[in-house]
């Protein structure tokens, strides 16, 4: 399965260059990170795996990276790159290919839960300009129907009162930002 | 000391013990806290995952209003929020065209006078001599600090002393009386990011930092991160899940532990509100008279 | 009038294929004051050089330019074909038409263009050339070798054995370096003490070599042939020549618990010490800022042990100065300690050691008398790991090279550790294996398919204690990087070799290059291994470059043979390109005017203030004076001066200017 994938004419590793300015080329596969990575065992490819398919630069490899399921476990916990003896900034590179994997709808599919809740997440600021945790838990269980999940800790939170079932509204606070973000997008 | 307060989401929501333990101690350090005006969420972990324009969006937002009331200082308790912040910050010095971006979509000026300051700098600095003379070895507990990872790393934002075997949570829990013990998981990642959508990692991570905590002999780990807080106290029963093994030992927030040295009640540091209950105490009597901002107060 | 001659190669096609050379030949013939111009396919050849020998004399030239390959290449050739004409070899030039034209552009007239203007710029220059004379100075027959490691000592060896003097200068108490710390060498596996000690033992009894240990070089002055050192003996507080090295003051000593330099901090020593048993000299030394009688003035338990009498509390450092005809550095390296790596526990786990720390837990005379235990609580380990390339080839420590040496060491350690421990479990972390010496490949073989040692390739993320066990993390990149987490009980790392303490200084100090890892530089690093750049001074084994003992002998050998070469002359001849402050007839005596600004910045100190007297010895004035011996011909002392008093000789302002002046018209 070869799909051609559009870098404005690079390799996806080219892109990241571009995006970041960190060359892929940089690693030599020693696996330092792979070796820390507190995600590494659940992952599809280890970070340092990753890095070996861009650097074969195909496009093959390239949507190998792009529908991994790697990229969104990654908890950007910098482990990686505090001990990369070539100075290789994972996380960054995680961050481009994330990016990359939504704009071409490349998203592996168990990972589809992970990317609902930062969107849920991303969508309470956008609502209430303030994280307001029942709100973006309601969402989440909406985007993924997974509604049984967490119902353990939901009531002991509630009465500890960790939880407020009604959000405070700061959203005129962020309102710019995201409507400059769209008009951004529509530009584009 | 005055200084600027940016509490950040959690310490609004699940993580208000932090928030409340931190304002019951400040008066006896002689910190007087300044909250931000109209805050907004930081966007935490999910913003970068998904947009690297909103992720230095919405904490320049909020460095750009701690210079409208001109903050020289802003303390930002939460790790996550701290973290984002300072690395905003030094993205927009190093990059003019983004922070021209930036500015342009906050449409707020920002000059990036304000400096960030994590909890432990600021506790640091306002846990002095004549503090720790008034309270000695007030909580004497063997603990293990927990740093995570969002207090050392990356080394180019945080600038932690020693990144591997930070020492500066060991040091403040010396000056109450702690023993800090050495131990395996003090930067180890919790997964935090992870939390509602693979529990089951961060039960393995967890669990790995609980083991090793309840081995080494530690009665409580202190943590000062609610993302921290909230995986290693609230998702025990996923722990046990994972790993077969019921921990007790409880988790305490830095400023919790001070606070027991100070001989504050449990309620006003939040001690309630732990899922797992919290067994260490200070040893000074309770202080009744917590609103007092005066130090004989608690002598 | 001046005559030229100009000879023009083609460099078989090197030139001719983008030059037209009978056009450069051609329009030379046509400028004035070139009285013959010639164009031939060889110039280096025999014939090409008579070709040169019979226009000198037939022509009567005065100047001669050829136009070929770098003067690097063939200048030598040229001019010694000027000198059998009799024509002043510096009357010759070169003009590089090769690498400065033909190689580095496309055949057509601009590339013909150039060349005739490079080729009519050296005529103008050869038109004011005059004639020099080669610089004789007399050779010092003594060398100085700086460290007595196993480079110092087979440098020392080879020329006190080719009948030459040799002063030996080593900054320790005993010479052997870090061979006499390992216990066995790869790739024989044969004892390190019982091949070197015998060599130490010779340098001691040499009649030709003078041995000064606990000494350290002050400064170097002079130039080749000619330098004096300045050297000081620190003071030892024992008087050699009385002390018959019986040792009774150690065991005397009440100071017993200072880690051992020798056994890297495993083992123990006193006050007063000899470093190990074999050292040569066998003779202690006091270390003062140990000794209860330095610090309180009260013990003295040495001196009253001391059966001769030997100990001298108030012996002062002695600085001697020696003559010295040619140097050779052979202060070898130093590794990188356990604590300066932060995730492996920044030194802070006993069990994780170097690998010169296991050398001396595997060394029949170390602490553990040669079996392998842990340094915390002296158990055997059963299970070890060894880490390779632990801070080389890692740019985020500021050690991007590979250090060469450990790779091979390593898979000794982990063979003789097998060898000694039969139901250990021995692991390897590696990213590449280096074993390109003779032998050195099946050597490492042997540790995986005969000893079974576990060869893992990926680095380690990180070392940490639990439970008195060591948590080694790391991944398999053979396995898709699949993590890999062994509980040890001992780590080795093979911590990287870096340039030894003091390396900077001392090249300071003897004005010879350094790299940026503080490693000193050779001249030329295929050519001319092991020079420096500063004539007369020589280089050998890891104070270069990290590197193994075959190699460190090998290069001490032939740093040896450059200095044997060097004292086979009674004098040398130097090039007179030197600089000259001009001297004219009184009452000016020079145009110079005393302000001395060229003796600041000359940068080899060759300048000198010369007073001029009237005959009854009145003080006239002060000018500059060129040492020619000192004097390297950088020129610039020419740029600095204001007066423009001073010339480079063959680089005159007046030489420069007219080829400037020709290339501008
Ligand atoms: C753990 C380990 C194991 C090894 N195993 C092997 C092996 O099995 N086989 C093998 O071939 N090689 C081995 N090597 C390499 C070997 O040690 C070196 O090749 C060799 O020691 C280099 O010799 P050297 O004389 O150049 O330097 P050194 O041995 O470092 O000697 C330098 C000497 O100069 C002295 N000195 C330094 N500075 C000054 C100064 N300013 N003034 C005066 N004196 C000074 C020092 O005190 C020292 O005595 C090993 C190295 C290590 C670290
Ligand atoms: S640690 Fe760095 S060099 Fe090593 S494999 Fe990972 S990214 Fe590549
Ligand atoms: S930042 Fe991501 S890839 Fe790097 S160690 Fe952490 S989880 Fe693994
Ligand atoms: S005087 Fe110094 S060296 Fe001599 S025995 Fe006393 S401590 Fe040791
Ligand atoms: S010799 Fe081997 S172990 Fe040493 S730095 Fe080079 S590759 Fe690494
Ligand atoms: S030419 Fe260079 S070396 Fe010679 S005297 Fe002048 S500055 Fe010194």
């Amino acid at each position: 399965m070869s799909v051609s994938i559009d870098f404005g004419g690079d390799s996806l590793a080219g892109w990241i260059q571009h995006k970041s300015g960190i060359s892929v080329q940089r690693c030599y596969q020693c696996g330092k990170c792979s070796a820390g990575c507190p995600a590494s065992s659940d992952m599809d490819f280890a970070p340092s795996v990753l890095l070996r398919l861009l650097q074969l630069q195909n496009a093959e490899s390239d949507q190998k990276v792009l529908s991994s399921y790697s990229i969104w476990l990654c908890l950007t916990c910098h482990t990686c790159s505090a001990r990369c003896p070539m100075e290789v900034d994972l996380p960054k590179v995680m961050d481009v290919l994330r990016a990359e994997s939504l704009r071409h709808k490349l998203v592996n599919k168990r990972a589809k839960d992970i990317v609902a809740f930062h969107k849920s997440f991303i969508d309470t600021i956008r609502n209430f300009g303030r994280l307001w945790e029942v709100g973006l838990v309601a969402d989440y269980k909406l985007r993924t129907r997974h509604f049984w999940q967490d119902v353990v800790v939901a009531p002991v939170m509630l009465k500890k009162g960790k939880l407020s079932l009604i959000p405070l509204f700061h959203k005129k606070f962020v309102s710019r930002i995201f409507s400059g973000l769209r008009n951004r997008e529509e530009r584009a | 000391m005055k200084i600027g307060l940016y509490p950040g989401c959690s310490l609004e929501g699940s993580s208000r013990e932090y928030a409340e333990s931190l304002r019951a101690i400040a008066p006896h350090l002689g910190l007087e806290l300044e909250e931000i005006e109209g805050w907004n969420c930081c966007g935490a972990s999910s913003a970068h995952q998904l947009d690297h324009t909103l992720s230095l969006a919405l904490p320049a937002r909020i460095l750009a209003q701690a210079e409208k009331q001109k903050f020289p200082e802003l303390l930002v308790p939460c790790a996550a929020c701290y973290n984002r912040l300072a690395s905003t910050k030094k993205d927009l010095a190093n990059d003019a065209s983004t922070r021209d971006k930036v500015t342009d979509l906050i449409n707020m000026p920002y000059t990036g006078v304000t400096s960030v300051q994590n909890i432990l700098e600021v506790l640091n600095l306002v846990l002095t001599p004549d503090v720790q003379k008034k309270i000695p070895a007030a909580f004497p507990h063997k603990v293990v600090c927990y740093y995570g990872c969002l207090l050392v790393r990356p080394a180019s934002v945080v600038h932690a002393e020693k990144m591997e075997d930070p020492m500066q949570m060991d040091d403040l829990m010396k000056r109450i009386g702690a023993t800090p013990l050495d131990w395996g998981m003090k930067t180890e990642c919790c997964g935090a990011s992870l939390s509602i959508t693979r529990t089951d990692i961060v039960g393995k991570l967890c669990g790995n930092i609980l083991e090793d905590a309840t081995m080494r002999g530690a009665e409580a780990i202190i943590v000062a991160c609610p993302m921290c807080h909230s995986n290693l106290d609230m998702r025990r029963k996923e722990i046990e899940r994972v790993t077969g093994k019921k921990f007790s030992i409880p988790i305490v927030y830095i400023t919790q532990a001070i606070g027991m040295a100070l001989g504050l009640d449990a309620k006003s540091l939040g001690l309630h509100r732990h899922f797992v209950e919290v067994s260490v105490h200070g040893k000074n009597k309770v202080q009744q008279n917590v609103s007092s901002p005066s130090m004989a107060a608690v002598s | 009038m001046s005559r030229i001659g100009v000879f023009i190669c083609h460099c078989g096609e090197n030139i001719s294929a983008t030059v037209d050379c009978e056009k450069v030949a051609k329009t030379l013939a046509s400028m004035p004051g070139v009285a013959h111009s010639v164009d031939y396919k060889y110039m280096c050849s025999d014939p090409g050089q008579s070709l040169i020998r019979s226009a000198i004399k037939e022509k009567k030239l005065t100047g001669v330019v050829v136009a070929a390959c770098s003067p690097r290449m063939h200048e030598p050739t040229f001019r010694k074909a000027c000198a059998e004409a009799r024509l002043n070899p510096f009357l010759c030039e070169m003009a590089n038409l090769r690498e400065h034209c033909s190689w580095v552009h496309a055949k057509g007239d601009a590339t013909t263009d150039k060349a005739i203007d490079l080729v009519s710029m050296l005529v103008e220059k050869v038109k004011r050339n005059k004639p020099l004379f080669p610089i004789k100075v007399p050779v010092t027959k003594t060398a100085l070798v700086i460290g007595g490691g196993i480079a110092g000592i087979q440098a020392a060896l080879d020329i006190a054995n080719a009948g030459q003097k040799v002063v030996l200068v080593e900054r320790e108490p005993s010479i052997g370096g870090h061979m006499s710390q390992l216990s066995e060498t790869f790739p024989t596996l044969d004892c390190s003490q019982c091949i070197l000690t015998p060599r130490m033992v010779e340098v001691a009894q040499n009649p030709n070599i003078t041995l000064y240990t606990y000494a350290e070089v002050e400064s170097l002055s002079g130039f080749i042939g000619n330098f004096t050192a300045r050297i000081r003996k620190k003071a030892k507080s024992v008087d050699e020549k009385l002390c018959t090295g019986c040792g009774e003051c150690a065991t005397a000593c009440p100071i017993k618990k200072i880690p051992s330099e020798f056994n890297t901090g495993l083992g123990m020593r006193g006050a007063i010490y000899v470093p190990f048993p074999q050292a040569v000299p066998n003779k202690p030394v006091i270390d003062r800022s140990r000794c209860t009688y330095f610090k309180s003035g009260k013990c003295k338990f040495c001196a009253s042990k001391c059966p001769a009498q030997a100990i001298r509390f108030d012996q002062q450092d002695e600085i001697i100065e020696i003559p010295i005809g040619s140097v050779v550095v052979t202060t070898g390296f130093n590794i990188k300690e356990t604590s300066f790596f932060p995730e492996y526990g920044y030194g802070k786990y006993k069990d994780v050691v170097t690998g010169l720390q296991f050398e001396r837990l595997l060394s029949a005379s170390g602490p553990t008398l040669g079996e392998v235990k842990r340094p915390s609580d002296g158990t055997v380990p059963k299970k070890i790991v060894f880490v390779a390339c632990t801070g080389s080839r890692d740019p985020a420590k500021g050690i991007e090279y590979c250090s060469k040496i450990c790779c091979m060491y390593t898979a000794k350690h982990a063979m003789l550790y097998k060898h000694k421990v039969h139901d250990g479990d021995a692991y390897v972390f590696y990213m590449d294996i280096r074993a390109a010496g003779k032998g050195y490949d099946e050597f490492f073989r042997r540790a995986i398919e005969e000893d079974h040692v576990n060869y893992i390739r990926g680095r380690i993320s990180r070392i940490y204690e639990r439970n008195g066990k060591l948590i080694v993390r790391g991944a398999d990149t053979l396995l898709g990087a699949q993590q890999v987490e062994i509980e040890a009980d001992m780590v080795v790392l093979a911590t990287a070799a870096v340039a030894n303490d003091g390396a900077e200084s001392l090249a300071q100090k003897l004005h010879v290059s350094y790299d940026a890892h503080h490693f000193f530089a050779e001249a030329h690093p295929k050519l001319r291994p092991v020079e420096t750049n500063t004539a007369g001074i020589f280089l050998a084994g890891a104070c270069q470059s990290p590197k193994d003992i075959p190699e460190t002998v090998s290069q001490a050998s032939a740093a040896a043979s450059k200095v044997i070469g060097l004292f086979s002359n009674a004098e040398l001849t130097r090039e007179p390109i030197i600089a000259v402050v001009n001297r004219t007839a009184p009452p000016l005596f020079s145009t110079c005017v005393g302000c001395f600004m060229c003796q600041s910045a000359c940068p080899y100190h060759a300048i000198e203030q010369e007073e001029i007297k009237t005959r009854e010895g009145k003080l006239i004035k002060m000018v500059a004076k060129v040492n020619p011996g000192l004097c390297q011909g950088c020129g610039t002392c020419v740029a600095f001066c204001r007066s423009k008093s001073i010339d480079l000789q063959g680089y005159s302002n007046e030489q420069v200017y007219a080829e400037v002046m020709e290339l501008l018209s």
